[in-house]
């Protein structure tokens, strides 16, 4: 048995204003993850609500800056300090900024690398 | 004002299976604040998807933990398996489902065991631990194997159960059913063990939620949430409701945990009855094209396998979010506050599997 699952495009520019509104709504923050693509990095905020899936999916750039929601989930912290430790994308505000050494990695960002 | 001091805890310390480090900022004997550091044992498996094709990929998936393997191979099973609409056969699923409750029972006995050494209970450890090698034997008796079953692939399972086992699995649980009660009574009615769980660590349903908190965790919290309400493997044939509590202490959450227990050997008998003849296996033609995000419950609570696929053997990516990961801010949350002597126990009440959350 498949789950529905609703996929949403956004702009860095509206991320956070999306977060908050769902965070009002009641959903809860599943995961944030990136994925490198060949010119970009792809990222998946995923919520979910009674089981419903809801997934915001937003493209940048390698250089791009990237707002946190951390202050909107608390949670949100380490998913962003992972992404900027493994990916090398620079987040801003984060709760708490481990400075690239939540994870002990012999290469520097190794997933956003090769 | 109490002078404040910074208690390193971890990576290494008894209570600890697996290494996560935490700095302790204290008060006299109160926890004021936790800072984690993770990352010790990041072995970059999802980056592997690089090397290894999509079939490939389940073995190493099956490795990022040694207590839910099976289930990390289901889930991403699961994934591949929707991108590429294939029909899993019945007989597999139930097969699945039968294998995934017996982890969560391992799982959840191993936790106990753990738990009652971290306040001293050896003997309540070591009745936890032998009841749980009972499940172990049949799980190494029906798959070949006691950590890796090595048994789920992409489009079914790579063993089948024999009618004489399945009768036989029946029996023992109704040895294990009789066994875990005994155990159980310990864990909720024991005095001294109560004294250290009742109302320690409470963690409220609102925090739980915007904490993002999940699985046992959650639902001692009293957010009746559980994967297997959606239905996958063959849950959707199968009665069970959520297990909840609403205190959300360290003894709320050893409570749904043994509530659990008894919730798996009835899904499993379950199982067993309804399990339909027929293959265990389709043929996987193709390549995977699209993405998914799969969600499982598994014994640590919900775990989220995200396939993308690009039409060729290798996937662009593969990501795991497991339970731990989840649960981590919670726990961060707990420690505030609470005495030094209960940090072990409150770590412990998460479940953490760091090898998990790190993979």
């Amino acid at each position: 048995m498949s789950e529905k699952q609703e996929f949403k495009s956004i702009t860095i520019d509206k991320l956070v204003s999306t977060v908050k509104e769902l965070s009002a709504k009641g959903y809860r923050l599943v995961q944030i993850s990136c994925t490198k693509l060949d010119e970009n990095m792809q990222l998946n905020y995923s919520f979910d609500k009674d089981y419903e899936f809801l997934n915001l999916k937003l493209d940048v750039g390698k250089d791009a800056q990237l707002p946190s929601v951390s202050d909107i989930y608390w949670s949100a912290l380490l998913y962003e300090n992972e992404i900027h430790d493994l990916f090398g994308l620079s987040i801003e505000g984060m709760a708490i900024d481990f400075k690239g050494n939540l994870y002990k990695t012999a290469v520097k960002t190794p997933f956003g690398n090769c | 004002m109490s002078r404040r001091t910074i208690i390193p805890f971890g990576p290494q310390h008894p209570v600890l299976p697996e290494p996560i480090h935490l700095d302790l900022v204290m008060e006299d004997e109160k926890v004021v604040e936790a800072i984690p550091s993770i990352g010790f044992v990041h072995r970059g498996l999802e980056k592997l998807v690089e090397k290894k094709d999509f079939i490939e990929y389940i073995y190493v998936a099956e490795r990022i933990c040694g207590i839910c393997s099976f289930m990390h191979g289901m889930g991403y099973s699961q994934a591949i398996e929707q991108i590429m609409n294939i029909e899993v056969p019945e007989r597999a699923v139930f097969l699945r489902t039968i294998w995934a409750e017996f982890s969560r029972l391992h799982s959840h006995l191993l936790w106990l065991g753990l738990l009652a050494d971290a306040f001293g209970f050896e003997n309540l450890f070591m009745n936890c631990w032998r009841v749980r090698e009972k499940i172990l034997d049949i799980i190494e008796e029906t798959t070949g194997g006691r950590v890796i079953f090595g048994s789920c692939k992409v489009g079914g399972v790579r063993k089948d159960i024999d009618p004489v086992t399945l009768k036989r699995i029946d029996k023992l649980l109704a040895e294990l059913e009789k066994e875990i009660k005994d155990i159980s009574n310990v864990f909720m009615n024991e005095y001294t063990v109560k004294r250290r769980l009742v109302g320690v660590g409470v963690l409220s349903k609102e925090d739980a939620h915007v904490l993002g908190a999940v699985g046992p965790m959650m639902r001692a919290s009293g957010i009746a949430q559980d994967m297997r309400n959606l239905g996958y493997g063959a849950y959707s044939k199968l009665e069970f409701e959520p297990i909840t509590r609403t205190n959300g202490d360290s003894y709320d959450r050893c409570a749904v945990r043994i509530d659990e227990l008894f919730q798996s050997i009835s899904l499993i008998r379950q199982a067993v009855d309804k399990i339909p003849e027929g293959p265990v296996d389709v043929k996987v033609t193709g390549n995977p094209d699209g993405e998914y995000f799969a969600r499982l419950e598994q014994p640590r609570g919900e775990v989220v396998y995200y396939i993308k696929g690009n039409g060729t053997k290798f996937l662009d990516r593969v990501r795991v979010r497991t339970p731990t990961f989840a649960n981590v801010p919670a726990l961060l949350k707990l420690l505030q506050g609470c005495d030094f002597a209960d940090v072990p126990i409150l770590i412990l009440t998460i479940d953490p599997c760091i090898s998990c959350t790190e993979r």
